[in-house]
């Protein structure tokens, strides 16, 4: 008989979701996908509102990637008034970038994914927790805490706040930074680099253990994303830049506004996702991916000592190649990045022209149309505002990450779900599986979906008569 | 004058005939909340947050429009009024669409620390949530109806202050609003002087200078009662 299986909830990622795995009568995997379920329909009700609320609104489609969001939001608010942001503005948005990056980067891994892998993979459920890794290795713990605390204090000192940084305003920044907030936080870099040199070690040790390459769903996809003009990382405006599946460059040196034209979105009846595709290449052809392992698929270096010699190890992964497409090594790209983003802190806190007052330029509504992109933990973001003569919205865009990973994460679900499950049953392994991997693309649904509901990730398998046979959790 | 001697919640007070009970509340050190007055400007009597009871009588009296007389004993917060000026402060915060986290105001709100000296953590009554638009047109200033107490502090001001009466009340009831001119884009205003004044009493984000971002919003209602006792320094 035709069956259906579901994982539900699926924990350990931002947001609430579902898998749901599809049979035929002889019990075989038919197809699988990646759900989100939930709508909250951010570009409707922003209608009508001015441009000048959209940082503070559009902070709160996320409480883990706010200020990418405030970022983004600024940016098109930026082209709106048709005016240059002041140098100092430019890097103080910069630092904020760069702590979003760690703060989210730091939540992903040691916090959603540690638990999986600690204290070994197929381990008792009940003891993949994040209170028992505390329990196991407080070690690991608290230096997630302080890096993370780090970044919240940024967010807070140099961004007017947190969860939502309020300082982030079209024009550049509502306030300056102080000469003695900055060397705060530069006394607290090194110790930080320590942690996070100590971490990418201890990582590199478990990660053979894991053997999950390989594993997560492999399938070859473009790359999209936002790298500086010397082809290093950049979270803050820089150029788009698409790679193809055999790491040959489509497209580079294009401004970020051309982002919308790039990109082709799919509706689908299924979910609330959208999917995403390089509109010259098709909707099949066209797959591609963001996020830590398509940046760093994207850059020749990373751009700092530190990371560049670590960037250089991954290269040179057994069975990685380049570009690398397992996304397993998203979680080691990640460390890179958090390596990466406190080595340029450091640089953007040593320059002495950072506490500059000038942080506001001022003008009217000089443009109908503002795009602003920058690259959120999880990838490229790209906010599209069309304004009237007065500056309110008549249409709003937003681009998510995690909806352009959406066709990536369905096919990865879908590879394993044909792969392992045998018998038309849903192991707790395979679940375990299933769960890994879509916590390697560390998807924000909230995000995705701009969440009323509460379940969590769901896993079900679903007969051809479309009955639910099996659910996880149960 | 002749002077009057009252009782506020049980102490004997002296007041000079002719003024109103909020003003001898007040000058006695007693801290009544008040949303719709404003120093200056002529006594409404339209938000009731600074109902008091007399005793003799019955309903509970707005103090910024009951005048002081011999002999009253007045309460100002027994358990009955502290219920009715939460319920106040709920229904007003359910009227309309008060979002403090995103409201230029943030911080310096009227109605924001009204609902937190009140302790309002939640509101018990159903939203309404109003589609109301916001009006962007004029060249400085920008009106958020969502965010309206309907005070009325900025007709008042524009009327009694600035002499202009670009603004008004139209509508009737919880759909009233703040009316321009005879109900035009304030952009297309002939009347209103661009003097800014209206954004100053607004005692929430309801009135603001453009390009503003939130919690940027300077307020100085005490700008009102100072023009005014300027201009009576110049006329003298």
């Amino acid at each position: 008989m035709a069956e259906t299986i579901s994982i539900n909830p699926v924990t350990r990622i931002e947001g609430h979701t579902r898998i749901d795995i599809f049979l035929d009568d002889s019990g075989a995997v038919t197809d699988a996908r990646f759900l989100a379920t939930s709508f909250r329909g951010f570009e409707a009700f922003c209608l009508g509102r001015s441009f000048w609320e959209m940082p503070g609104i559009t902070a709160r489609i996320c409480g883990i990637c706010p200020t990418s969001h405030a970022l983004a939001s600024a940016l098109a608010g930026d082209r709106l008034l048709g005016l240059t942001v002041p140098p100092t503005a430019v890097k103080l948005r910069r630092v904020l970038a760069l702590a979003q990056v760690i703060q989210s980067h730091a939540l992903s891994f040691f916090f959603l994914s540690l638990p999986d892998f600690l204290p070994g993979l197929r381990d008792d459920p009940a003891r993949r927790t994040l209170t028992e890794l505390a329990r196991s290795h407080p070690d690991l713990v608290t230096n997630a805490v302080q890096l993370r605390r780090f970044a919240h204090d940024i967010t807070s000192r140099v961004g007017g706040g947190v969860v939502h940084p309020q300082w982030i305003i079209p024009g550049g920044m509502a306030e300056p930074l102080s000469e003695k907030v900055r060397q705060e936080f530069l006394s607290q870099i090194p110790g930080l680099i320590a942690i996070a040199t100590a971490t990418i070690a201890q990582f590199r040790q478990m990660s053979d253990g894991l053997r999950l390459a390989g594993r997560l769903g492999s399938l070859p996809t473009l790359y999209l994303g936002l790298t500086s003009a010397e082809k290093t990382l950049e979270y803050y405006e820089g150029e788009l830049t698409v790679m193809d599946r055999k790491g040959t460059l489509l497209m580079a040196g294009a401004v970020p506004e051309r982002f919308p034209e790039l990109v082709a979105e799919e509706l689908s009846s299924w979910n609330y996702l959208k999917g995403p595709y390089y509109a010259p290449l098709g909707a099949v052809d066209g797959s591609y991916r963001v996020g830590p392992l398509a940046r760093l698929n994207l850059v020749a270096r990373a751009g700092t000592r530190l990371a560049d010699a670590e960037l250089a190890t991954f290269r040179e992964q057994v069975g990685a190649g380049h570009p690398v497409h397992d996304v397993f090594f998203a979680h080691h790209a990640r460390l890179i990045e958090i390596m990466a983003a406190l080595e340029r802190l450091q640089e953007l806190l040593d320059d002495p022209t950072i506490i500059d007052r000038r942080v506001r330029s001022r003008a009217e509504v000089n443009q109908s149309k503002g795009i602003g992109v920058c690259e959120a933990p999880r990838g490229t973001l790209c906010h599209e505002y069309h304004v009237d003569e007065n500056g309110l919205l008549e249409r709003v865009n937003l681009v998510i990450a995690t909806v352009q990973n959406s066709p990536a994460m369905n096919r990865a679900v879908r590879e394993i779900a044909r792969r392992e499950i045998r018998g038309a049953r849903l192991t707790e392994e395979v679940a375990q599986l299933l769960q890994i991997a879509i916590r390697a693309y560390d998807p924000c649904i909230s995000c995705a979906t701009h969440a009323a509901g509460s379940n969590g990730l769901v896993i079900r398998l679903v007969a051809p008569d479309g009955t639910v046979v099996q659910a996880f959790p149960t | 004058m002749p002077a009057l001697t009252l009782t506020i919640d049980g102490r004997l007070v002296s007041s000079r005939a002719g003024e109103t009970l909020l003003q001898v509340i007040r000058g006695n050190g007693i801290d009544l909340p008040t949303l719709c007055y404003l120093e200056g400007l002529s006594p409404r009597g339209g938000c009731r947050l600074c109902m008091v009871e007399v005793a003799g009588r019955e309903k509970p009296q707005a103090a910024c429009v009951t005048p002081a007389e011999e002999g009253m004993v007045v309460t100002t917060g027994s358990e009955r009024l502290q219920r009715y000026r939460r319920q106040i402060v709920e229904l007003l915060l359910a009227e309309r669409n008060h979002t403090c986290s995103v409201c230029v105001v943030n911080g310096q709100c009227e109605l924001q620390s009204l609902a937190a000296r009140f302790g309002i953590d939640h509101v018990r009554y159903a939203y309404l949530s109003p589609r109301l638009p916001l009006d962007a047109s004029h060249q400085r200033f920008g009106m958020d109806p969502g965010r309206c107490v309907l005070c009325a502090r900025c007709v008042r001001t524009c009327d009694e202050v600035e002499g202009a009466h670009t603004l008004d009340l139209r509508g009737r009831g919880v759909r009233s609003c703040i009316s321009i001119d005879l109900n035009e884009p304030w952009g297309r205003s002939e009347t209103c002087t661009t003097c800014g004044k209206c954004v100053q009493s607004c005692p929430t984000g309801a009135l603001f200078e453009k390009w503003t971002a939130r919690g940027e919003k300077v307020r100085a209602p005490e700008l009102i009662p100072r023009i005014l006792a300027w201009r009576e320094t110049h006329e003298r």
